[in-house]
């Protein structure tokens, strides 16, 4: 077997779908009709995982580290608003796919920007971005309705059958379908020569050029494939909740987002999914003890993770998933652990 | 005519101000590679400290200045040996995400403290008012605030080029490990900076009360006009930030005052602009990573 066969072959086995990921998606699936109570943060959840995925895709990915990716939410979050609002597109799939694009436009044009300087410049200009965009939706508070937001948003039937109703079983069942569906699209995107070529370039960009892959066409290509998720969130985030407001740019929203992802790790899809679990969870664990102040448990967790390693923490996760896999399959087999993570 | 100068004036005493402020992370961020996105919070301690002096114990505006930049730089020290060490050497992410954490918990603790309302500090009646020069209005404040910052930053420049400390620190931000094998202690070197650029930081904070405006969000709301100074004005030497936070200061006071609409946009405008333009800043030389 030659090399270049061998590489192929190892992608294409690290491609195939396993076990332990028709497991979780069962899992979920499960979850959803187990606690019918529990429909609005579930979709919350979810919601918070397709954004967490979309950063997964440029940090995990390409290693871009980003500190404005609300930004790409508040797109789509305040498109979708408007044109629920102003009635120009009722059906909400439709809005949900223009205001991805419409995110997706702002990706593409602001990734000439990102692509430039190192990780510093990059986090300065992401943020600078969100900043900018925060600062525009409160000077045009005319037509984003300012700190008040969009208000009395009117969401249609999804494809005319299906209502959102007041318990948020349709809105659930509609974030999820949404989320699997792209979900799918990044598995795919991930493993694909593109995605490897991603890693290549997160490994070591000049390396990465010197065999011939266009660095920057393949990071504005991804930078812009993961807006548009962002986008989706954020639009998701309107038809499901009826509200938009500035917030939806506010900073403590890209840093919650990198400490979601971070709790479930970069790199394998799967973390951005398990971290906004995690998070919520966490979340209402803080503010059921000190509701105001729960934020400062939050930034203690961060520090703690860094502290302690984030490699080190997943992998005391892992030790027990690690040892049922071993009893059933063989002293070979572990769960994965992400793929920038092993030694 | 006259307006214009009062704005420069005040667009200058407020890039002064800034400079205090982010000249500490100048040396964090710029020299040791560091990002410190909780550079606001030691200036907040600074603040509180000076607040809380004041209003509580009556002490001397005077004194509780340097007492601001004491607790500041003890703070400083305290957290860099116990935490911040331990991660010169890990990826920008991991310093992010730690500085974002320990934002949160200041922004919190402060607010559980002290309450999420806005404070001032009670100025002696010398500082009040304004002095007529030459039929252009300038505020004792802010001229005082220009005098002690311009001090500063001559004592900082001639700290830094002149005495041994000055050059021990510059090698051993070139090279640490040349710097170490000539016998320079670069772990003490490195703390007593950070702590000095929290300390000067608190002495910031507690200067900006007035002018700012302290709350504890005030790690948030001026974490980017900090970065912006460090990353515009490039790291090469402290004449570079000096010369970003004076330029930040009058175009926002200016961009306030003839364009208020347009809010902060000028500013994020203006950094993103210089960003792509020369990505390693105005005054910066070539970035080693």
């Amino acid at each position: 077997m030659t090399a270049q066969a061998d590489v192929g072959y190892q992608a294409r086995q690290h491609g195939r779908w396993q076990w332990s990921e028709a497991a979780f998606w069962v899992l979920v699936l499960a979850c959803v009709f187990l606690f019918p109570s529990r429909y609005l943060i579930m979709t919350e959840i979810v919601r918070l995982a397709l954004f967490a995925l979309s950063l997964d895709l440029i940090l995990g990915y390409a290693g871009i580290v980003s500190l404005g990716h609300a930004a790409f939410f508040g797109v789509g979050a305040y498109c979708a608003g408007l044109l629920a609002l102003h009635g120009i597109i009722n059906e909400p799939v439709i809005a949900l796919v223009v205001a991805g694009l419409a995110a997706m436009a702002v990706g593409f044009l602001t990734s000439f920007l990102v692509i430039r300087g190192a990780d510093l410049t990059r986090l300065m200009v992401t943020l600078g971005i969100a900043l900018l965009l925060e600062a525009l939706a409160e000077r045009f508070s005319n037509i984003t309705g300012g700190t008040d937001g969009l208000q009395g948003i009117e969401m249609q039937p999804i494809l005319g059958l299906f209502a959102f109703d007041m318990f948020g079983r349709t809105g659930l069942f509609y974030t999820l379908a949404v989320l699997f569906l792209l979900f799918l699209l990044a598995r795919r995107v991930v493993h694909s020569p593109f995605g490897l070529s991603l890693r290549a370039i997160r490994n070591n960009p000049l390396r990465a050029a010197a065999i011939g892959i266009p660095v920057n066409r393949r990071l504005i290509a991804i930078y812009t494939l993961s807006a548009f998720y962002a986008g989706i969130a954020g639009a998701l985030f309107t038809q499901t909740t009826a509200l938009a407001s500035l917030d939806v740019f506010a900073f403590e929203r890209s840093a919650d987002l990198m400490l979601m992802l971070v709790i479930g790790g970069t790199g394998y899809l799967y973390g951005g999914l398990i971290g906004a679990v995690v998070f919520k969870i966490l979340q209402e664990l803080f503010s059921t003890i000190t509701p105001q102040y729960w934020q400062f448990w939050i930034g203690l967790v961060l520090v703690v993770m860094v502290l302690v390693g984030r490699a080190r923490i997943h992998r005391w996760a892992l030790f027990v998933p690690n040892l049922i896999i071993r009893q059933v399959a063989g002293r070979k087999a572990v769960v994965a652990l992400t793929d920038n993570e092993a030694p | 005519m006259t307006s214009i100068l009062t704005n420069l004036f005040d667009g200058v005493a407020y890039g002064m101000l800034l400079f205090v402020l982010a000249c500490g992370l100048a040396v964090t961020l710029g020299l040791m590679n560091f990002v410190n996105l909780a550079h606001g919070a030691f200036a907040m301690a600074g603040g509180y400290v000076c607040a809380v002096l004041v209003n509580q114990s009556g002490w001397p505006f005077f004194v509780a200045l340097p007492l601001a930049f004491v607790a500041s730089a003890a703070i400083g020290v305290v957290l860099e040996r116990s935490l911040y060490r331990h991660l010169y050497a890990r990826s920008h992410l991991d310093q992010v995400l730690f500085s974002v954490g320990l934002v949160f918990m200041s922004v919190a603790a402060v607010d559980y403290v002290m309450g999420s309302s806005r404070i001032f500090i009670k100025l002696p009646a010398v500082l009040e008012g304004q002095i007529d020069v030459f039929g252009v209005g300038v505020g004792r404040y802010r001229l005082m605030i220009i005098v002690i910052c311009g001090l500063l930053t001559a004592g900082l420049q001639l700290v830094l080029a002149r005495t041994r400390f000055g050059s021990r620190l510059r090698a051993a931000v070139d090279d640490p490990r040349a710097a170490s094998g000539l016998g320079i202690n670069v772990p003490q070197v490195f703390a007593l900076t950070f702590a000095f650029g929290c300390g000067l930081a608190g002495l910031g904070g507690a200067l900006s009360a007035e002018i700012l405006g302290l709350d504890p969000y005030f790690p948030l709301k001026f974490m980017i006009y900090f970065l912006i100074v460090v990353t515009v004005g490039g790291s090469s030497s402290i004449t570079g930030p000096f010369l970003a936070s004076l330029l930040l200061g009058i175009a926002d006071v200016a961009g306030k005052y003839y364009v208020p609409k347009m809010g902060p946009f000028v500013i994020y405008t203006l950094m993103i602009v210089i960003l792509i333009w020369r990505p390693n800043g105005l005054f910066g030389r070539t970035a080693t990573r």
